[in-house]
């Protein structure tokens, strides 16, 4: 089952079609979590609407009863055109919000602090407490253009648009991009996190039920950006560690010229898994300095901060830095100002928004080099998508 | 490859490949669009109106045909956001599995950009200003605005920046990173077309005059008052618009700023907000919402301002607790600079930045919770008469107070890190802002309408508007509520999961509900403007409160023949209250400002410099800019500015006669 | 300000104003001018607040020690403050109805307005000839719009002194090119005020660092 998950659901999902049009309502993400976190912040939303319903449900009817009741046309109601002043009526009006949101504020501030991201978790549920000797799984997230790279340095391996995660353990994601800034999202798991490139953020989780569930970019990145999901599997601690075992056993290193492929925007893109990651890996990935002879951003920064700056004749990035000389920034060159480009470097600005066309190759199948068709950071160059390798 | 150079030279990276001959849609709005200006123009034409358009709408420095001419380009620009919605909302309702639905990522992201960056900008603000601009002046009982001239250069400043979004769906392509232009999206190396370039000179050519608009409406509240109107005796809309545009000119020249920053990244090459060399995409999320979500308060005050005035008018009763409402209104003024970070909770700022922004977003809510008690309050012991305006209360009071609720929610910060960036977060905002402010806008047009043009909307119609929206909305959005704490994100093309198609397809339902709700405005007006005469009003209908009663409908150029002198708060019901008459006779010559085309100059001249400047044509950008300058310079030179209405024109207008020279 | 007929039942209160019309033209314009630069000064806010963020982000290039050179700004905040001074020797001669000292003064400002503005040219000059160009970083990036920002203000404001120049020329100072010449006078002090900031903030904090 788990080793094609993609093609087991695609098989199953008609059959089940009717019955999950029926769970639609309750079977879903947010309300229905499977891990801690997300299960304490769904307690949280509940509590946290009552509270405010304590005021608005009154509020609501005597919205209704007021219009309803002093109509023009009800003879017994009262009409008293001078009432415009009520001193302990103004105190109840400005206390009663007040009271709740001290409540609610009171209630944000904790749980602001206890549901933290960045803070280990203090439970793996809420009849487990959390084993202080055990090391977290550590999981390095990378949102590329448009598809999620997994990292498992621990393990040494790494996956495409594929999270396994082993139940009732505590799981420290560090997550960045490299371009656009997207949302790492697991609903069912705990919220999601910006993934921004150049920084790393982190986010602190636990799954705690077996099963298959769906993970996202929640925060538009650009055209593939409705296709850059990914699965998130929750399995048995063995179970995880078999899976780990095939996949050394099964996948194809992860080599910078691998990665570099990669990194190049796709859609689509199928579950790709690989035996072997570079360690540093996500850390290059962090500083920028993936490809070759890039001047890492920690380096340049410490640069910075000693405020040298070194040789200011020569200003391109890394200059004036030990070993590192004029090397472009990473993602290749940067464009020109417009204002600074000459007739030959203006690319004529063609509309190519076309309507869809029907049976185009590509427009649904997973990973045809036809979907860079839709997207814009390079024009559609054949045989340049992301087909590094296939798990 | 010399004509290759040339060409380019003369016109920049525009060539016939930047027409979309292939896309149908746009191929046919395109032609429909042409037939309908053809027919628009020969209309004109053939009843030799250019003369009488120029001299008495377009040059004039009037506020309340200015105010009426903001209104019609907020209702012509509320069709284009809307048709942008219900393509979206078709598009979702069947982009399902295998189904990728009939509009690509490349258009579909164009889609929604536009969709929000036309209704908040070019819908949302030209309404709430066109309101403020009309019924302002006349509420403080003044002959105009503070800076005559300015107005009408800001409104068509305005209209350059919405005509220039129009071009880009002819001529090119417009943004598709979002309403807000979000970087790294936008930025010259991920779209290096002309997308972002359309939004960022629309948008800075429509700041302008957004900016000069509210310094302008700010002067005029401040200083041209009625005599007797101390600030705690102003209308309650009028504080409210004192509000929303302080808070304007506060925060429009920050957005200016930030927007100027990724031109210059887009133009010069700068690195502000790239990924690289120093760059910092984040700084761009955090001044834009800095605007942002002031900006919510620049539009839902004044329609606060509105609920008071009908509230308070069809109850028949004082506003309850009007200081309060005061207080509340500028507490809400000052909070709305402290919460912008709660639109990127999840970016990880730590948790007590994002309990203090979470919790002063909350206390937002206390002076709202006072508002809506005081509504309630008003309407207790009055007798309400429910008149459309005063329907449109009712809905809005509990549709607000859901959405309110749904905004305090996600002001939690572990709450909003399940549903951010939710549709959850989509339905939330439309809940407010079309609950909020349109409700709110639709209100104020039912209201003001008979003050503007002397007869009232016809009923039968503005009802059939009222629920088409009301339903339509909860019919549409209900749904995308349910969807969202599902877990459901936003600005998606198309869908995995079959199961939520129902819901879209009720979403879709409700956009057609709403659409009813829309037509059945435009017929209103037609219908209405048919039976005029029976509908016909004097100059005050409603039993009304405040100063712009007072006059007749529609008022005189002067608004009033004597500045009427203020005691109480309900100025105008004071005044009946004591049968205070105006003089009759004894009517002096009136000063007035004169009209001028240079507000209609300057801003085509605008339009043109964006246009060349999104295409790269810099030799026409370079003129009109030129041109822009000698222009306003040439503009100081004129000293001539003013002119009296003849005493004896005064007294045929204010007894009923035609006049003898337009005003 | 007379508040004579009125038709009210209680004769005390009047609700209508009959005497003569007012003359609003230009009461409030130094207000509403006075609200345009503190959208202008928020402009400026904004820069300084990126310049903040950004200022030592040097991407590896050139810090402000490296760059700048003190004498040469404080030669050219000298100018500015002294045309800050000429600036009131124009007001005070308007005050006294003198247009060709008004006149005169103005041009000595708008001399050194230009000497400023030259000066500054010449710094950005050797600047971008070293290789320090806008483009090179994100510390140059805000460095160069903040100073340049500034720069466009200051030219905008000889414009308008060559204008108000003219329009004296063939009006005199009356009521209306005496209110121009109020506003440009807040509008150059309040470019004074910036470059003190950016002085401080940019030059003798980028260097001490």
């Amino acid at each position: 089952m788990r080793e094609h998950p993609s093609l087991a659901r695609r098989l199953v999902r008609p059959a089940l079609l009717p019955l999950l049009a029926l769970l639609a309502g309750c079977e879903r993400a947010v309300l229905n979590p499977a891990g801690d976190v997300a299960l304490q912040q769904r307690n949280l939303i509940y509590a946290s609407t009552g509270l405010m319903l304590l005021i608005i449900v009154p509020v609501l009817v005597l919205i209704v009863l007021f219009a309803w009741h002093y109509r023009k046309g009800n003879e017994t109601a009262t009409y008293d055109p001078h009432f415009d002043h009520s001193t302990s009526l103004e105190l109840v009006i400005w206390s009663a919000p007040l009271l709740i949101i001290i409540a609610l504020g009171a209630l944000t501030w904790s749980s602001t602090h206890l549901l933290d991201p960045f803070r280990p978790l203090g439970r793996v549920s809420a009849d487990k407490p959390i084993d202080p000797k055990a090391k977290p799984l550590q999981v390095q997230v990378v949102a590329l253009d448009w598809k999620w790279l997994f990292i498992y340095p621990e393990q040494g391996i790494a996956t495409v648009n594929e999270l396994v995660l082993p139940v009732d353990r505590q799981v420290r994601f560090d997550i960045t991009s490299t371009n656009m800034m997207n949302t790492f999202y697991a609903p069912t798991m705990a919220g999601m996190v910006y993934a921004m490139p150049g920084m790393q953020s982190t986010l602190h989780a636990v799954l705690n039920q077996p099963g298959t569930f769906k993970g996202m970019s929640a925060n538009y990145s650009g055209a593939g950006f409705s296709d850059m999901r990914f699965g998130l599997h929750g399995v048995t601690p063995a179970d995880f560690d078999a899976w780990v075992a095939r996949t050394r056993a099964a996948g194809r290193p992860l080599a910078t010229a691998t990665y570099l492929k990669l990194e190049v925007p796709s859609e689509k893109v199928p579950v790709m898994r690989f035996a072997s990651v570079s360690p540093d890996l996500f850390d290059r990935v962090v500083n920028r300095c993936v490809r070759p002879g890039t001047p890492c951003m920690r380096d340049v920064m410490a640069h910075d901060a000693a405020a040298g700056g070194g040789d200011p004749h020569a200003t391109q990035a890394g200059a004036g830095m030990p070993g590192r000389h004029s090397a472009q920034p990473p993602g290749g060159a940067k464009p020109k100002g417009a204002l600074f480009k000459d007739e030959s470097e203006i690319a004529p600005a063609p509309n190519i928004t076309k309507p869809r066309q029907p049976g185009a190759p590509g427009a649904t199948k997973p990973a045809s080099p036809e979907n860079r068709n839709m997207s814009f950071l390079l024009p559609t160059v054949p045989g340049q998508t992301a087909r590094t390798g296939r798990g | 490859m010399l004509s290759d150079s040339l060409l380019k030279t003369i016109f920049g990276r525009l060539s016939f490949e930047s027409f979309p001959i292939h896309e149908p849609i746009l191929l046919v709005t395109f032609i429909g669009v042409m037939v309908g200006g053809v027919g628009v123009v020969a209309l004109i034409t053939k009843f030799r109106l250019w003369g009488w358009l120029w001299r008495d709408w377009f040059t004039s420095v009037d506020h309340k045909k200015i105010g009426i001419m903001y209104m019609i380009l907020g209702f012509i620009m509320l069709l284009r956001g809307f048709a942008d919605a219900l393509m979206m909302r078709t598009q979702q309702a069947i982009a399902f599995g295998g189904n990728p639905g009939y509009l690509p990522p490349h258009h579909y992201d164009q889609v929604f950009t536009a969709h929000g960056t036309i209704m908040i900008f070019f819908v949302a603000i030209p309404f709430v200003v066109g309101l403020i601009n009309y019924v302002m002046p006349l509420q403080i009982g003044a002959r105009d605005v503070a800076f005559p001239y300015l107005n009408n250069l800001s409104f068509w400043l305005t209209v350059a920046g919405a005509a220039l979004v129009m071009v880009s769906l002819f001529v090119g392509e417009f943004s598709r990173a979002g309403w807000l232009n979000y970087v790294p999206v936008s930025n010259l190396q991920n779209s290096p077309d002309t997308g972002p370039d359309y939004y960022l000179w629309a948008l800075q050519i429509a700041g302008v005059g957004t900016t000069l608009s509210a310094i302008n409406m700010v002067t005029t509240i401040i200083k041209m008052r009625a005599p007797g109107m101390t600030m705690m005796k102003m209308p309650i809309f009028t504080w409210t618009a004192l509000c929303s545009n302080v808070l304007a000119v506060a925060i429009f020249p920050i957005l200016t700023a930030a927007f100027a920053m990724l031109m210059l990244d887009r133009y010069v090459g700068t690195d502000f907000f790239t990924n690289d060399l120093g760059g910092n995409a984040m700084m761009y999320w955090n001044l834009v919402w800095i605007w942002g979500h002031p900006e919510v308060y620049v539009l839902v005050l004044p329609t606060f301002g509105i609920f008071s005035e009908i509230t308070s008018t069809f109850s028949g009763k004082r506003l309850f607790g009007y200081s309060s409402m005061v207080y509340a209104t500028v507490v809400i003024t000052i909070l709305a600079f402290l919460v912008w970070l709660h639109h990127f909770f999840t970016m990880g700022s730590g948790a007590s930045v994002n309990s203090f922004f979470g919790i002063a977003t909350m206390v937002i809510s206390i002076p709202t919770g006072a508002k809506i008690f005081n509504w309630l309050f008003t309407m207790y012991r009055g007798q309400i008469r429910f008149e459309l305006p005063m329907m449109w209360v009712v809905a809005f009071l509990i549709t607000f107070t859901v959405g309110g609720m749904t905004g305090v929610l996600l002001a939690v910060p572990p709450a909003d890190f399940v549903l951010h960036n939710s549709l959850f977060l989509v339905a939330h905002f439309h809940n407010v802002i079309i609950g909020g402010v349109l409700f709110g806008l639709f209100a104020g047009v039912q209201y003001w309408f008979p003050k503007a043009f002397g007869f009232r909307l016809d009923p039968f119609w503005g009802k059939v508007n009222f629920w088409g929206w009301v339903i339509g909305y909860w019919v549409a959005w209900t749904p995308i509520y349910i969807v969202g704490l599902m877990g459901t994100t936003r600005r998606m093309n198309h869908f995995d999961d079959p199961t939520l198609q129902p819901w879209f397809v009720i979403a879709a339902i409700g956009a057609a509900i709403i659409a009813v709700g829309i037509a059945a405005f435009l017929i209103q007006i037609a219908v209405s403007i048919k039976n005029r005469d029976k509908l016909r009003v004097d100059g005050d209908p409603w039993d009304g409160r405040t100063l712009e009663w007072a006059t007749t409908s529609p008022p005189p150029a002067y608004n009033f023949a004597f500045t009427p002198v203020v005691h109480e708060l309900d100025a105008w019901y004071d005044m009946k209250d004591k049968k205070a008459q105006a003089p009759k006779d004894g009517f002096r010559a009136i000063h007035m400002p004169r009209n001028t085309g240079v507000g209609v100059i300057v801003s085509a001249l605008a339009l043109v410099l964006g246009f060349a400047m999104v295409w790269y044509i810099w030799w026409l950008a370079a003129i009109s800019f030129a041109g822009l300058i000698a222009v306003s310079i040439g503009h100081t030179f004129n000293y001539d500015r003013d002119y009296y209405i003849p005493a004896e024109d005064v007294t045929r207008t204010e007894r009923g006669l035609p006049a003898a020279a337009g005003a | 300000m007379t508040r004579d007929a009125t038709t009210a039942e209680n004769a005390e209160l009047t609700y209508y104003e009959t005497g003569e019309d007012h003359v609003h033209a230009g009461g409030s314009t130094m207000l509403g001018f006075w609200i345009y630069l503190m959208s202008d000064a928020l402009i400026f806010a904004t820069l300084f607040a990126t310049y903040g963020v950004l200022s030592t982000s040097y991407a590896g290039g050139p810090a402000p020690r490296q760059l700048f050179e003190l004498p040469l700004v404080a030669l050219n905040t000298a100018m500015l403050l002294i045309s800050s001074i000429t600036y009131g020797m124009a007001s005070i001669a308007m005050d006294e109805n003198r247009v060709g000292a008004t006149r005169g003064w103005l041009a000595v400002t708008a001399l050194f307005g230009l000497a400023f503005l030259s000066i500054e040219l010449y710094e950005f000059g050797n600047l971008i000839r070293e290789g320090a160009t806008p483009q090179a970083s994100a510390f140059l990036s805000a460095f160069f719009t903040l100073v340049a920002t500034h720069g466009l203000h200051v030219s905008f404001g000889l414009i308008w002194i060559a204008v108000m120049l003219v329009q004296i020329g063939k009006r005199g100072l009356n009521e209306d090119n005496k209110r121009r010449l109020m506003c440009l006078g807040m509008f150059w002090h309040l470019l004074d005020v910036v470059w003190i900031g950016v002085f401080t903030f940019v030059y003798l904090l980028g260097v001490l660092r």
